[in-house]
């Protein structure tokens, strides 16, 4: 059987698989991504957070259609998290019967407490082992949360796609899963593990870019609130904030504007439903009133020249 | 085919001209490299330069100087145009030379002949009490010489800031049980589990975040500050330090260089204020934005050295320190100036930072290192509490600010923190005869 004809053979095609999963992806992204498919390397995606690095393996996982295996980094993730865990409960429940039926010889014992029946497979061992065709898409979540340690174990899976458990010996992989690691760069990835992978910096997209994003996630919202909507948040990115908004928040604004049912943008309920898009309260403090109306205008202007251009 | 060899031979070109850049591009990336334009092919330039931006770039800010690069290097040749041109490449980029004259570095003929080991050399020469009268000595009035052997003195300095506990485990003498190790280790046993294996938590040190002022009034002390910032670099786990007068400038990368002549020197080609006016607002801002997020995680503790004359506004000051502050574990004011008995924090500058300053301590002579390396090494796994109070402080200060500046003044004392320590009244000065 060959599974390579899933992959879709040239960047266009797989843009255009994206694009039917409602996703926009620049041209840049559909390269990388189109690399990192056949060169059956990891694809090290970073970027502020929202711009849409998690939802490219879901997206990717889903036009390829197969399995997504996620596994959300954080502080302390170990391999009995990420990779492994014996059953333990089930161990000392197996010595008691065996005990109790007074057939425990040491030696079979030890070799079947430490089988496979005991062993509760992780998501990075899961995505190793999947024997369900094509190989599944494994998202390494947030990179940047786990420590220094985690990257370390990392290293043995990414470059030869195996693991070692002491207790049974080596898992290799018959077809390495797609590995997509996204880092919210609060801290630099290890070079290390850097090497291993392809790189695509995802920054925020521009206007054009993002009002498609926007019509083709919320296509019922009503088109001039769309065009709006991008254009204040594109005016808002330019404004001195701790915390920018990303294109998700972008969506639940729109959402939201549209659950209120609102045609166009207002002043007033920008104020107040800032809260979707900035989550600092001195962010929120610094453009409510004035800059929001003076930004309002800013970007109804560029939409007029837009449109001027455009007719 | 041949078409495809000439191809090949510039994309090492290209690849050798990154890699002078900086980049880190390996013989493995450029056989991915090639592999890549197979796969995507080279009818379109934006095409080949995504497919080479994935495969050779895995830094943001690679990203910038590669885009030059391929700009450059890509494109059709003019015909007055050669290779010795790209030699060029990147030099703009360099930071332009100090406007003022960087603080001398000791490696002036005299301290060059000494050697890698006169530091030493002169320890031993020198007698105990020489020793310590330079202890005692303030930074600002030390020659070249002494600065050699105060060197020597700061690196004998142990930093150790305390731990932090991780969220990993590990095998140890903590509270759980290892149930793994436990069910392996008692199959000898027949199952029976008799030996309990325990595991703690990981302690890891914390990481430490330098931010020095280089402006004109903090002349005299730079110098030295830069040694001893050199010297804690060696020592600490995780460390990253910033320089600045009116701008903020990261200076991580330089004084990794284990040669502190050298790291010094790079230093002061690296700073483009130096010795300029201070805006400590706009620097702390500056952190506050593109830093803060990136180097404070796991509970860092930050030193900023300064002595608080500020051209900025306080309004801005007190902001953005007090969010530093929420944002760290510790924050430690070392001012130069505390050094002198009749220093009184009046400045404006100081006086809108200290109700957001953990700890305000004198980093002015040598015994003042050695406290402040004590003061660290004790500090507590808890962060001092002070949100709420610090918050009304800055409510209060502010107004009242406007309307009776005096009061303020006389009441700064009175603050709960920082923890003020004056080398009259302050702890640990009595250790001077040990």
């Amino acid at each position: 059987m060959k599974q390579t004809t899933t992959v879709p053979a040239t960047v266009d095609e797989l843009q255009q698989a994206m694009r039917e999963q409602l996703y926009v992806a620049d041209r840049g992204l559909a390269i990388s991504i189109h690399l990192a498919l056949s060169l059956k390397r990891p694809l090290l995606l970073e970027g502020e957070a929202g711009v849409g690095k998690t939802e490219v393996a879901k997206v990717l996982a889903s036009s390829l259609d197969t399995d997504l295996i996620r596994l959300q980094c954080y502080e302390g993730l170990d391999v009995n998290h990420a990779v492994y865990e014996w059953n333990y409960a089930r161990q000392l429940l197996e010595i008691r019967l065996l005990e109790a039926s007074g057939g425990l010889d040491r030696g079979a014992a030890a070799r079947d407490l430490f089988s496979e029946e005991f062993l509760i497979k992780r998501p990075l061992l899961r995505a190793l082992e999947h024997d369900g065709g094509r190989p599944p898409v494994l998202l390494i979540d947030e990179v940047d949360r786990a420590d220094e340690e985690f990257e370390g174990f990392l290293l043995e899976i990414l470059s030869d796609f195996q693991v070692t458990i002491p207790e049974m010996g080596t898992i290799r992989s018959e077809e390495p899963p797609f590995v997509v690691i996204t880092s919210n760069r609060t801290r630099e990835v290890h070079d290390a593990l850097k090497r291993r992978c392809l790189y695509y910096w995802i920054d925020y997209p521009d206007f054009q870019k993002e009002y498609q994003i926007v019509t083709t996630r919320i296509p019922g919202a009503p088109r001039k609130l769309s065009e709006e909507v991008t254009a204040f948040v594109q005016e808002l990115r330019t404004a001195e904030l701790y915390k920018v908004a990303g294109v998700a928040e972008t969506l639940d604004w729109t959402a939201a504007l549209v659950a209120l049912d609102q045609t166009e943008l207002d002043p007033s309920v920008i104020d107040d439903t800032l809260g979707i898009m900035l989550k600092y309260r001195e962010d929120i403090e610094s453009v409510r009133g004035e800059p929001v109306r003076a930004m309002l205008n800013r970007a109804r202007n560029r939409g007029t020249r837009r449109g001027r251009a455009r007719g | 085919m041949s078409a495809d060899g000439h191809l090949l031979h510039n994309l090492m070109l290209f690849g050798r001209l990154l890699r002078e850049l900086g980049l880190d591009v390996h013989s493995g990336r450029m056989i991915d490299a090639a592999g890549a334009l197979r796969l995507v092919g080279v009818r379109r330039r934006s095409d080949f330069y995504h497919a080479l931006r994935t495969v050779l770039v895995h830094r943001q800010q690679d990203i910038a100087p590669f885009d030059e690069a391929f700009q450059l290097f890509w494109r059709p040749p003019k015909s007055d145009w050669t290779t010795m041109d790209l030699r060029s490449l990147g030099e703009e980029r360099r930071y332009r030379q100090p406007q003022f004259d960087p603080p001398p570095t000791a490696s002036d003929p005299l301290g060059r002949q000494e050697g890698p080991d006169g530091g030493d050399k002169v320890e031993m020469t020198r007698t105990y009490s020489a020793r310590e009268v330079l202890r005692e000595k303030d930074f600002a009035e030390f020659t070249a010489d002494e600065v050699d052997e105060a060197r020597a003195l700061i690196a004998e300095l142990r930093w150790d800031l305390g731990r932090r506990r991780t969220r990993r485990w590990m095998p140890g003498a903590g509270p759980l049980i290892d149930l793994r190790r436990a069910i392996r280790k008692n199959m000898a046993v027949g199952g029976e589990l008799l030996d309990l294996p325990r595991r703690q938590r990981k302690e890891k040190r914390r990481p430490l975040v330098l931010i020095c002022d280089v402006s004109g009034s903090m002349e005299r002390y730079t110098r030295i500050l830069l040694h001893f910032i050199h010297t804690v670099f060696g020592d600490v786990g995780r460390i990253e330090a910033f320089l600045f007068a009116t701008r903020l400038t990261r200076v991580t990368g330089y004084l990794k260089d284990r040669d502190i002549d050298r790291a010094v020197t790079e230093v002061a080609h690296a700073v483009p204020d130096w010795a300029g006016g201070t805006r400590i607002g706009d620097v702390l801002k500056a952190f506050n934005f593109h830093w803060a997020r990136r180097v404070l995680g796991w509970g860092g503790v930050v030193l900023i050295i300064s002595d608080g004359w500020d051209r900025g506004q306080p309004d801005m000051l007190r902001f953005e320190i007090a969010r530093l502050q929420r944002g760290c574990h510790r924050l430690v004011w070392l001012n130069p100036l505390l050094g002198s008995p009749s220093y009184e924090p009046l400045s404006r500058g100081m006086q809108s930072a200290l109700p957001f300053v953990d700890d305000f301590l004198p980093v002015h002579n040598l015994i003042s290192l050695e406290g402040l390396a004590e003061h660290l090494n004790a500090l507590p796994s808890r962060r001092p509490s002070r949100r709420q109070q610090t918050r009304l402080l800055a409510r209060s200060a502010s107004q009242e600010q406007q309307e009776a500046p005096e009061a303020v003044q006389r009441s700064w004392r009175l603050d709960a923190n920082p923890s003020f320590r004056h080398p009259r009244w302050g702890g640990g000065r009595e250790r001077q005869g040990s």
